[in-house]
């Protein structure tokens, strides 16, 4: 009788833990190949009219955030990364900023609201965000010096993950994974 | 008011349903009858109180409460009033709620009819009974309460989901629930059996009958999912194989074994502890399909919400089984069955293969709903399993099922003489066998359709000959015509002949499946006004755009001339729906159903209304008006197998004989 009621456990009570871990997993999550990856080129058109090319950036360190004006971890993050790129800018440094899924008109209104002097361009097809695989926003994506994509970030920043990660940037210490922010991002 | 009445009444229920879960412990200590007769009461107090429950929240969203949560997001003040009722499970509280009160219907009937018989059982079957209904009471009581108020009262409700505002889901949900539910009492009965030590094969009997409803239930659940799917999705199919429907199927498979194998017990006292088995599977997989749509641990087209109640029903499934099979593995050796096989060609070996069969088939889909979790729990990567693996691992399956359909009620139990075999199987193997080879010169030559259509024709032609044979013999005994001699035969035995008739039922079912499977064509294409698009023998004409407001959403129609074979036969609208709260748009699809093959027209997107292009989306289905056809049959089929007899006890025993007396039983 023992042997049976300890077949009858070991079948069992893998099966429930296999299950009960389930809930440790997010079914939709997919993590990113594009980590430790060559940045996909690009040339954004810039609200105020100029052209960026992504290779002539070459050797700094560029900081890549997806985002849009209806979107509110955008909105949470944003005085933030406005003010690192405040203490930053001068420096080996380049913060970008991609408007996605968006209407011109309310992304400028946005800019103007945080007082964003970064560059700031519209993807206006949406092919930078398909090339990155941006799912959600804000997305974020840290670029070492040659170009590589060290780190990804989906949802809200803060001001020590970027200072660190652009720190492991400019080192070229690729994460094992992307992170998450408190506020997740926006699918 | 409503609320407090409701909520105290889940109370209250869930205290007596605790009740009835101790007294039949106390009653076999101290030898004390009073106890089970309260066991009893508690069952049918229960059902006083659940019902109040019930009522008060179908009141609550008739009349449009908005101080309670469930019924803001269930209903609103324009609902009409049968979609108000259906709210009751449009949602996870209600439809909790709803499961529980079905369930204390069954268990209600269940002291009811048995008053007076099965005296030893019954307390631990009502026991059982309450033990479930218990666990569902304190959910509803504890994590997820349907009467749980909002403040500020608003002003209107949120409305139901506009997909499921249609007269499927009226009768899809409660059909699905209690073919679930309805498990729950041939599960009773075997946990009664196994606590009592009382292991004859008398509870077998008498659940067989319910086990016939509950299987009736889930087939009709299932397939009204399917035509809803078909009708109201707009994407031309009727199955996805997605987590949330194989959680509905898979309880389908178990009990459609334990039907066949129970005969082999009923029959031979063998397979005890594989029946014992196959119905706390079923009944487990009811629990676990519910834990599936609950917890969110798998991703599924179905959007169901996640929440603390998972992890609840994830302990009752553990619950269920460690208990059961702890149980069944502490009873086993009083298990022991009483006769051998005697030959590999016999009924009984028919019955255990298509066991095999179908238990395998329950397997493979089990895994691959869950595959997703355990590759990511070993080697971290993250797969999905979609259709062409269900396709090719349950198709193979499911055509030996067929052959087995054919096989199993005609050939002899025991051991079939040569005899036996030629004069059930030789004609209708010869005519399947013509069949196929006119199917092949009529250019249906794919293997796995082929084998298919072959084998529903094998199926037909034993049940068809069978049949003739007993007529025959009716008119010589008793000379009576064709009618009067099925009548007779049908109503001498009920149980064969209505198993006969849901077998060309699901024949039916196989033809639809097998022939939308292999034989679909799809074309889309973007097209002017004028233009046409072939497919098929179709030919379809874009007449122009047309863009109207309705009471709660905006529509796009496109009008579709459609040509038969060149003949002209009517313009169809489909349409495109949007709605103000939604970001993508709800489609209408339009179809013309004939007994050859569906025509499925989707407008998958136009151009602005003025330049009067439009894409459309054309799919023909060959044969897939026979699937519901066949669920009719099924229906037909059940309702001559459990219809009652004038008098039923007499009758249960001279059709019992009467089986022995068949024609194939030489």
């Amino acid at each position: 009788m023992w042997r049976r009621i300890i077949i009858v456990l070991a079948i069992i009570l893998p099966l429930i833990g296999l299950l009960a871990y389930g809930f440790y997993r997010d079914p939709r999550y997919i993590p990113s190949p594009i980590i430790g990856h060559p940045a996909p080129r690009f040339t954004l058109t810039l609200f105020n009219g100029g052209q960026l090319d992504l290779a002539s950036l070459r050797g700094k360190v560029v900081f890549v955030n997806f985002w849009a004006s209806w979107c509110l971890p955008c909105r949470a993050e944003a005085s933030e990364l406005e003010a690192a790129w405040q203490t930053l800018k001068g420096s080996d440094v380049v913060f970008l900023g991609v408007n996605i899924q968006d209407q011109e008109e309310n992304a400028l209104a946005f800019l103007r609201e945080f007082n964003i002097t970064y560059a700031n361009g519209r993807d206006a097809t949406g092919k930078i965000a398909i090339d990155y695989g941006v799912w959600g926003i804000p997305e974020t994506f840290f670029i070492d010096p040659e170009g590589r994509i060290t780190y990804k970030h989906v949802g809200e920043l803060d001001p020590t993950l970027i200072t660190a990660k652009l720190d492991e940037a400019r080192r070229r210490i690729v994460s094992a994974k992307e992170g998450t922010g408190s506020h997740l991002s926006i699918r | 008011m409503t609320a407090a009445l409701g909520h105290v009444s889940i109370i209250l229920a869930l205290l007596l349903a605790l009740w009835g879960i101790i007294a039949p412990i106390l009653g076999s200590r101290m030898r004390r009858e009073g106890f089970f007769v309260s066991a009893r009461v508690a069952i049918l107090g229960q059902f006083l109180l659940v019902t109040l429950a019930s009522s008060s929240l179908i009141y609550a969203l008739v009349s449009t409460d908005f101080s309670i949560r469930y019924v803001v997001f269930n209903t609103t003040r324009s609902t009409p009033i049968y979609y108000r009722v259906t709210g009751l499970w449009g949602a996870l509280e209600g439809s909790l709620l709803l499961w529980e009160w079905i369930l204390i219907i069954f268990s209600g009937l269940v002291a009811w009819t048995y008053k007076n018989r099965h005296q030893e059982l019954m307390p631990w079957v009502l026991m059982i009974l309450s033990t479930v209904s218990a666990f569902f009471l304190a959910v509803l009581a504890l994590v997820s309460n349907p009467f749980e108020g909002v403040f500020p009262i608003p002003a209107d409700g949120r409305g139901l989901n506009a997909l499921l505002e249609d007269a499927n889901m009226i009768t899809h949900p409660p059909l699905l629930y209690t073919g679930f539910v309805g498990l729950t009492v041939p599960y009773a009965f075997a946990m009664a059996a196994l606590i009592k030590g009382k292991l004859d094969d008398g509870w077998i009997v008498t659940t067989r009958r319910w086990t016939i409803i509950a299987w009736f239930f889930l087939t009709m659940g299932n397939l009204v999912g399917a035509w809803w799917s078909y009708h109201v999705l707009g994407w031309g199919g009727y199955w996805a194989w997605d987590p949330v429907e194989n959680a509905a199927f898979m309880p389908w498979l178990p009990a459609t074994a334990f039907l066949h194998s129970i005969q082999v017990q009923e029959r031979r006292h063998m397979l005890k502890v594989w029946n014992l088995s196959l119905i706390i599977i079923a009944f487990s997989l009811t629990i676990f399909g519910t834990f599936l749509t609950r917890s969110g641990i798998l991703s599924s087209i179905h959007a169901f919400s996640n929440g603390p109640v998972g992890s609840v029903f994830l302990a009752f499934l553990a619950f269920v089984l460690l208990g059961s099979f702890g149980l069944l593995a502490y009873r086993a050796d009083h298990l022991k069955g009483q006769s051998e096989l005697d030959s590999v060609v016999s009924r009984e070996s028919a019955f255990l293969l298509n066991n095999v069969v179908l238990v395998s088939a329950l397997f493979t889909i089990f895994l691959g709903t869950i595959f997703p979790l355990i590759a990511e729990a070993i080697t971290g990567a993250k797969v999905s399993v979609g259709a062409p693996y269900f396709n090719s691992v349950t198709v193979p399956l499911f055509l030996l099922l067929v052959f087995l359909m054919g096989v199993g009620p005609m050939i002899a139990w025991r051991k079939a003489s040569w005899d036996n075999l030629k004069r059930n199987f030789l004609w209708p193997a010869l005519a399947s066998l013509v069949i196929a080879l006119a199917l092949f010169i009529w250019r249906v030559r794919d293997f796995f359709p082929l084998l298919g259509f072959t084998l529903s024709v094998f199926v037909t032609a034993t049940i068809l000959f069978d049949t003739a044979l007993a007529v025959r013999a009716r008119h010589r005994l008793a000379g009576e015509g064709v009618l009067a001699a099925l009548r007779t035969l049908a109503r001498r035995n009920q149980r064969r002949y209505g198993g006969l008739v849901v077998h060309l039922g699901i024949v039916l079912i196989v033809l639809g499946i097998g022939g939308s499977m292999s034989y679909s064509i799809e074309r889309q294409a973007t097209l002017s006004v004028g233009e046409s698009l072939s497919v098929g023998h179709y030919r379809i004409r874009f007449e122009g755009l047309r863009g109207t407001q309705q009471p709660t959403h905006y529509r796009v129609e496109g009008a579709f001339r459609i040509f038969n074979n060149g003949d002209e036969s009517g313009i169809f609208f489909p349409a495109l729906k949007f709605f103000p709260n939604q970001q993508s748009p709800v489609g209408r699809a339009v179809f013309r159903s004939t007994y050859a093959d569906d025509l499925y027209l989707i407008l998958s997107g136009f151009s602005e209304l003025g330049q009067n292009q439009a894409t459309l989306k054309v799919l023909i289905r060959p044969l897939v008006t026979w699937i519901w056809l066949g669920g009719a049959i099924i229906a037909l089929g059940t309702m001559v197998a459990i219809w009652p007899a004038k008098n039923s006890r007499q009758n249960a025993e001279s059709s019992e004989q009467a089986n022995y007396r068949l024609p194939t039983e030489s």
